[in-house]
């Protein structure tokens, strides 16, 4: 399969879409919004489905928790609101209500990453992939674009127990075509190489496909493996991938210490010891800044990944 | 607490111990749940549980857990310890019944203590925005905690601890929140059962329920009524020979010393 980049939605605007189809057809889903419907896109499903759209006011942690018990009741919870007010500061009550009691709650913030509108640090939650995978019963799922996030997130709906998807604020590029289905686990190989292996994950996956071909420009052939599942990860995929080609790259809009880089480096260190660079941010606190400024100073537009790659390969 | 737990259990729940998951249960979730055992002694009278389990309380592999755990034990509606959580999950149960038409009532049993945690009134907030009164949630008000804060008093220097709330401020503040706030006396059986009567009887205003109830901590057992420092501590054979005596259980408190010689 061959993939070429064209404009995708919004992450936040396909989940305002997407559980508002899945509540036509399923009377379970109900979405509770932290009072910022009109930035996530929850306004969607409000419109259409007032009854079920359960204002929880700005009060994270009741939210998450009164999610908890309306699952009990056979109810499937959606949560709308900042990733950060999502899964930091609410993080004991998905621990102690949603993941130890296997909830069937999706928590499915926007605002994940860099790009949140300007609004700064506070909001800018970067360690999101690492603080969910190391819950145990938690499922952590990073769609690489639109048509993935959309696929996820009906997926969700099917899947009895806690979830979480990272969704982003502002329109990435898609890559995937239209009807692309999403299945827990497996990998994605999106390009083949052979000098080196570049895992990607969430809307980063696209940009790390721009890079490849770059890389591809400048003589480096570089195999593109996306990571849609964080959680449980596809250990035989990712030691598959990394065995033909040694080397290998990591890169997210996200945390290297815990988020991708974290796990394909766990998994590679315990089955196949492979060199691991890790791209992505590191150790530190973000702030506000245009789309297009802070994936160039952090290094992750297209062009800065395959700069960045290409420099460590000379550096040996 | 047990005063009133128990009767929930025998007199006020509509549940099936022998079908626990029972689609339309009264749900009960016990916030405060470092008083599991309390729990785990009533539900076994009430047929959820052999009584002999309770003897494995906290032990390895256990159903009864420290703090109660649904995963493991049939008939825990929610699972709890971390506070605050609970009430705000028994709220979203009482969601639940409104959004799928059910009549069924979910109660949260609250500390006076756990009412510091920030998330008691995140929930007293919202829950008020909606028509729950099938909500009901009953503050175990015994006014001590583990530790808390100490004042001096007496000419001796001999310190007791601040109550977690004062004489009236639960009230208070469970009004200003906009709740219907009921209170009893938590040891009167008659007074319990006419107080719970009443806060299953809707309001037209629609409006969750608090009640303040009137506890005495380790209330009839000489050396613990009212000593903080019983929240959390074992008994030997002789202490729990004496609260069986002071609870007027003569053969209970004899057969607890003669267990311990063998």
């Amino acid at each position: 399969m061959s993939y070429e980049l064209s404009k995708g939605l919004a992450l936040r605007e396909v989940f305002g879409r997407t559980v508002t189809e899945l509540a036509e057809t399923d009377q379970r889903v109900v979405v509770l919004d932290g009072d910022v419907g009109s930035s996530t896109k929850g306004d969607i499903f409000e419109k259409i489905h007032p009854a079920r759209y359960l204002q929880m006011g700005i009060a994270e942690q009741n939210m998450l928790s009164v999610a908890a018990g309306l699952a009990t009741t056979g109810l499937i919870p959606y949560i709308s609101t900042f990733t950060a007010f999502a899964v930091v500061r609410p993080l004991d009550q998905i621990r102690v209500s949603i993941a130890q009691t296997r909830a069937n709650v999706k928590i499915t913030p926007s605002y994940a990453g860099m790009f949140t509108g300007s609004t700064g640090m506070s909001h800018i939650i970067l360690d999101d992939l690492g603080l969910m995978r190391g819950l145990p019963n938690m499922v952590v799922i990073a769609p690489a674009d639109d048509m993935e996030a959309a696929a996820a997130l009906r997926w969700s709906a099917q899947y009895e127990g806690p979830v979480y998807i990272r969704l982003i604020r502002d329109a990435t590029d898609r890559i995937f075509p239209e009807g692309f289905g999403f299945s827990l686990g497996p990998v994605v190989p999106i390009a083949d190489g052979s000098d080196i292996t570049v895992f990607s994950t969430s809307t980063q996956t696209p940009r790390s496909f721009a890079a490849v071909r770059i890389l591809a420009g400048r003589g480096i052939s570089a195999k593109l493996v996306h990571v849609p599942t964080i959680k449980p990860i596809d250990v035989a995929g990712i030691v598959n991938a990394a065995a033909e080609t040694g080397r290998v790259f990591t890169v997210e809009e996200g945390a290297v210490v815990g988020g991708l880089g974290g796990a394909v480096a766990e998994v590679l260190s315990e089955h196949l010891p492979t060199r691991v660079t890790r791209l992505g941010l590191d150790d530190v606190y973000v702030a506000s800044g245009s789309n297009a400024a802070l994936l160039d100073v952090y290094g992750l537009s297209g062009q800065r990944v395959a700069d960045q790659i290409e420099s460590a390969l000379l550096r040996g | 607490m047990a005063d009133f737990m128990t009767a929930l259990y025998f007199n006020v729940l509509d549940i099936r111990p022998s079908e626990p998951d029972w689609p339309d249960r009264d749900r009960i979730v016990l916030s405060k749940g470092h008083s599991s055992i309390g729990l785990y002694a009533v539900m076994a009278h009430r047929g959820y549980l052999p009584l002999e389990e309770l003897r494995t309380f906290d032990s390895i592999h256990t159903r009864l857990q420290g703090h109660p755990e649904m995963t493991r034990l049939p008939g825990i509606d929610m699972s709890t310890g971390s506070l605050g959580q609970g009430i705000s999950a028994a709220m979203g149960m009482a969601l639940g019944a409104k959004l799928l038409d059910k009549s069924f009532h979910a109660f949260a049993i609250v500390g006076d203590g756990e009412c510091q945690e920030g998330q008691v009134w995140e929930c007293a907030m919202a829950a008020a925005r909606y028509p729950l009164s099938n909500f009901i949630v009953i503050v175990d008000h015994n006014k001590l905690q583990q530790f808390g804060w100490l004042k001096e008093i007496g000419p001796d220097g001999t310190r007791f601890p601040f109550p977690p709330e004062d004489d009236g401020e639960l009230v208070r503040k469970w009004t200003a929140f906009g709740w219907r706030v009921l209170e009893m006396d938590g040891h009167d059986m008659a007074d319990i059962l006419r107080v719970l009567d009443e806060a299953l009887t809707p309001g037209d205003d629609q409006r969750p329920v608090c009640i303040v109830a009137h506890t005495v901590k380790g209330k009839g057992v000489s050396y613990m009524e009212g000593d903080y420092r019983w929240h959390a501590q074992v008994l030997t054979a002789e202490l729990a020979a004496q609260a069986f005596a002071d609870l007027g259980e003569p053969g209970l408190a004899a057969a607890t010393l003669e267990r311990s010689d063998k």
